[in-house]
């Protein structure tokens, strides 16, 4: 086990170093001067600029630059956004939560609707349900995500007007964060109809995001279930005379779950793809919104921390999931 | 000459077996029944984008400034010669939808062989000589993997510029890794056979060997994704358009005339809904028919 993690660092430090000089070398493969974009004025004397550029370290070598950008990196200093002139780290993890919240309340409707829907169409396969799911799947798995949250506002929060069309809760409410979560804060409150509002607010965009998930994992679930019945140990539960619900729940699901453990975490890309789209059109104050919202008022060093910790992130889950994968599966040995 | 040389019987008998290839690829094929309708699909839409300008009732970039957002024809206030509607500023929206067909299309096609071709190469390279140029390649496309596509594509069209072009490069290069990885493990899977042996013993050179004997016997795999590769570039393209770097307006493209629409969805349902509409509609027929070469093309999962 031990020795299969560090194989599996050894590969993934060489990749965040990559990934650091990519998000490093994005900022000076802009074209213009880094000192003009940032500093937002348009005349500047010669003396002044060459100032900020010392100021900035812009004057040094290249190398030199990306080894302190690194260095700050590695003790927690990813530098500081143009536009609000705070730490990137501390607006990230001020916006975080969430974004987690909205992915875990995402991928939890994805898993508690997926894996049932796509074990019963394989079981019934051939059905009429089974044929509702797959093409429930294959709908879901082609939607245009942010057109599909317009359609719901249309419906929603326009024609049937049940839930409010942007933000994680009523501006009548106000408290101070503990955990960042809106559910639990609201909660915690105690402020009447709090946590109603910020279920409100929140029901839509995790549909939204939910919806590719749902369709990846119901799909996955059902093909890793097929496969599963086909084989002999299902068919000998089966000639035991064991309940179908038995040899389906004990013998054939606890093996199919196991590529479905995979595709889940795999969700988690796809899920920071989907948050860029959904926060921007439910203004869900997150970090998908934060990025886009970077980019348009073009702040490079957020840009650039932004992506680097973003991939940071989806690297550790997936190591993550690996391992996982290996305490599920006994049959896959890390040595 | 081409006559003469098509007569020999070695020539005939090639002519036969790939015709029971595709014969037998057709009934594969055409046993799903999802797949064929989405092929239909998919073969009106390219017609419809070859015959834009003969098929659209309006130009697609025309402001009809007496027919500011006139609902579609069969809601009160609906006009005939605006069966869909018009936009906030008197476009037809259906002749833009005709004419938007033709940039998802173009974006598919020029996504997919970019990629195709760049990850072919790369692949054939890391598979065959392996090695330390393997390592290097394996190495960068798992960074470019690291990133959440889409993130990637945006910075990177940050970078370069919004506008089409730039999209489709940066989707391109996101999407790319995934071909290498592919070509890479067939080429692999099948380095050691016999006929590659016995290629190499006659004599063949390298580029002879990756391109004549392994390429071909790649390739299944290669369209499926590819297949599906075309499907999602025309999703994240239409993405990239909705937050406004991707093709900028006027330009009828779906995902940016929903970026124009989106300020009027609670006044006006058909500016927003029916270029959702048709993306999903052309991503699913692209999807449905990826199903089906999936099932015609892979023998491991060819029913027995």
């Amino acid at each position: 086990m031990l020795k299969f993690l560090l194989s599996r660092l050894a590969v993934l430090i060489p990749t965040f170093l990559g990934v650091s000089i990519i998000a490093f070398s994005f900022i000076r493969l802009l074209p213009g001067d880094p000192v003009m974009l940032m500093s937002g004025e348009r005349v500047m004397a010669p003396e002044r600029h060459a100032e900020i550029m010392h100021e900035l370290g812009y004057d040094r070598p290249l190398p030199v630059q990306y080894l302190d950008y690194l260095g700050g990196v590695l003790t927690g200093d990813f530098g500081k956004s143009v536009v609000t002139k705070r730490p990137v780290v501390d607006d990230f993890f001020k916006l975080f939560p969430a974004t987690l919240e909205l992915s875990l309340c995402a991928i939890i409707i994805a898993v508690v609707l997926g894996i049932p829907a796509g074990v019963l169409a394989a079981v019934k396969r051939g059905s009429f349900f089974d044929q509702t799911v797959t093409g429930a799947a294959l709908v879901g798995y082609s939607m245009p995500i942010f057109w599909w949250g317009l359609l719901l506002i249309i419906v929603f929060s326009g024609v049937l007007q049940w839930t409010p069309v942007s933000g994680r809760i009523s501006l009548l409410y106000f408290f101070k964060p503990v955990t960042g979560f809106m559910l639990i804060d609201s909660l915690l409150s105690g402020q009447k109809g709090a946590f109603a509002s910020a279920v409100n607010h929140l029901i839509l965009p995790a549909i939204v995001l939910a919806t590719i998930p749902l369709a990846v994992i119901a799909r996955q679930t059902r093909s890793a279930m097929l496969e599963v019945l086909g084989e002999d140990y299902v068919r000998t539960a089966r000639a035991k005379g064991l309940s179908p619900l038995r040899v389906v729940g004990l013998h054939a699901l606890r093996n199919a779950l196991i590529p479905v453990i995979t595709t889940v975490g795999l969700q988690v890309g796809v899920l920071m793809a989907g948050a860029i789209l959904t926060e921007t059109i439910f203004s869900w104050p997150g970090i998908g919104k934060w990025m886009v919202d970077s980019v348009s008022r073009r702040d490079y060093p957020v840009i650039q921390s932004g992506l680097l910790i973003i991939a940071g992130i989806i690297m550790m889950v997936n190591l993550i999931v690996d391992v996982l994968y290996g305490l599920v599966n006994p049959r896959i040995s890390h040595d | 000459m081409v006559q003469a040389t098509d007569s020999t019987p070695a020539a005939k008998a090639a002519a036969s077996v790939r015709r029971r290839m595709l014969g037998e690829f057709w009934f594969y094929f055409s046993e799903n029944r999802g797949a064929v309708i989405g092929l239909w699909v998919f073969v009106a839409l390219v017609v419809i984008a070859i015959f834009a300008p003969l098929i659209a009732p309006h130009s697609p970039i025309h402001q009809y400034r007496d027919a500011l957002l006139v609902p579609p024809v069969w809601q009160e206030g609906g006009r005939w010669e605006f069966l869909l509607g018009t936009d906030p500023v008197g476009r037809d929206v259906l002749s833009r939808l005709i004419y938007g067909s033709r940039f998802s299309l173009f974006i598919g096609i020029v996504v997919v062989t970019v990629a195709l071709t760049f990850g072919i190469v790369l692949g054939l390279i890391a598979g065959y000589f392996r090695g330390g140029i393997d390592i290097a390649i394996m190495r960068v496309m798992d960074i470019i993997l690291a990133f959440p596509s889409l993130l990637l594509a945006l910075v990177l069209v940050a970078i370069l510029g919004p506008g089409l072009m730039n999209a489709m490069i940066a989707i391109a290069l996101v999407y790319q890794p995934h071909f290498v990885r592919l070509t890479r493990a067939s080429v692999m899977s099948e380095m050691n056979r016999d006929y590659v042996v016995s290629a190499k013993v006659a004599g063949a050179k390298p580029f002879y060997l990756m391109t004549r004997t392994l390429l071909p016997n790649c390739v299944a795999p290669l369209i499926v994704q590819a297949t599906l590769s075309f499907s999602n570039a025309i999703l994240d393209a239409a993405a990239l358009g909705f937050l406004g770097l991707g093709a900028q307006p006027p330009t009828p493209e779906w995902g940016t005339m929903l970026a124009e629409a989106r300020e009027f969805i609670l006044r006006a349902w058909w500016v927003v809904t029916f270029p959702g509409l048709a993306i999903l509609i052309t991503v699913l027929a692209i999807n449905l028919m990826g199903d089906g070469l999936r099932d015609a093309l892979d023998p491991k999962l060819k029913r027995s």
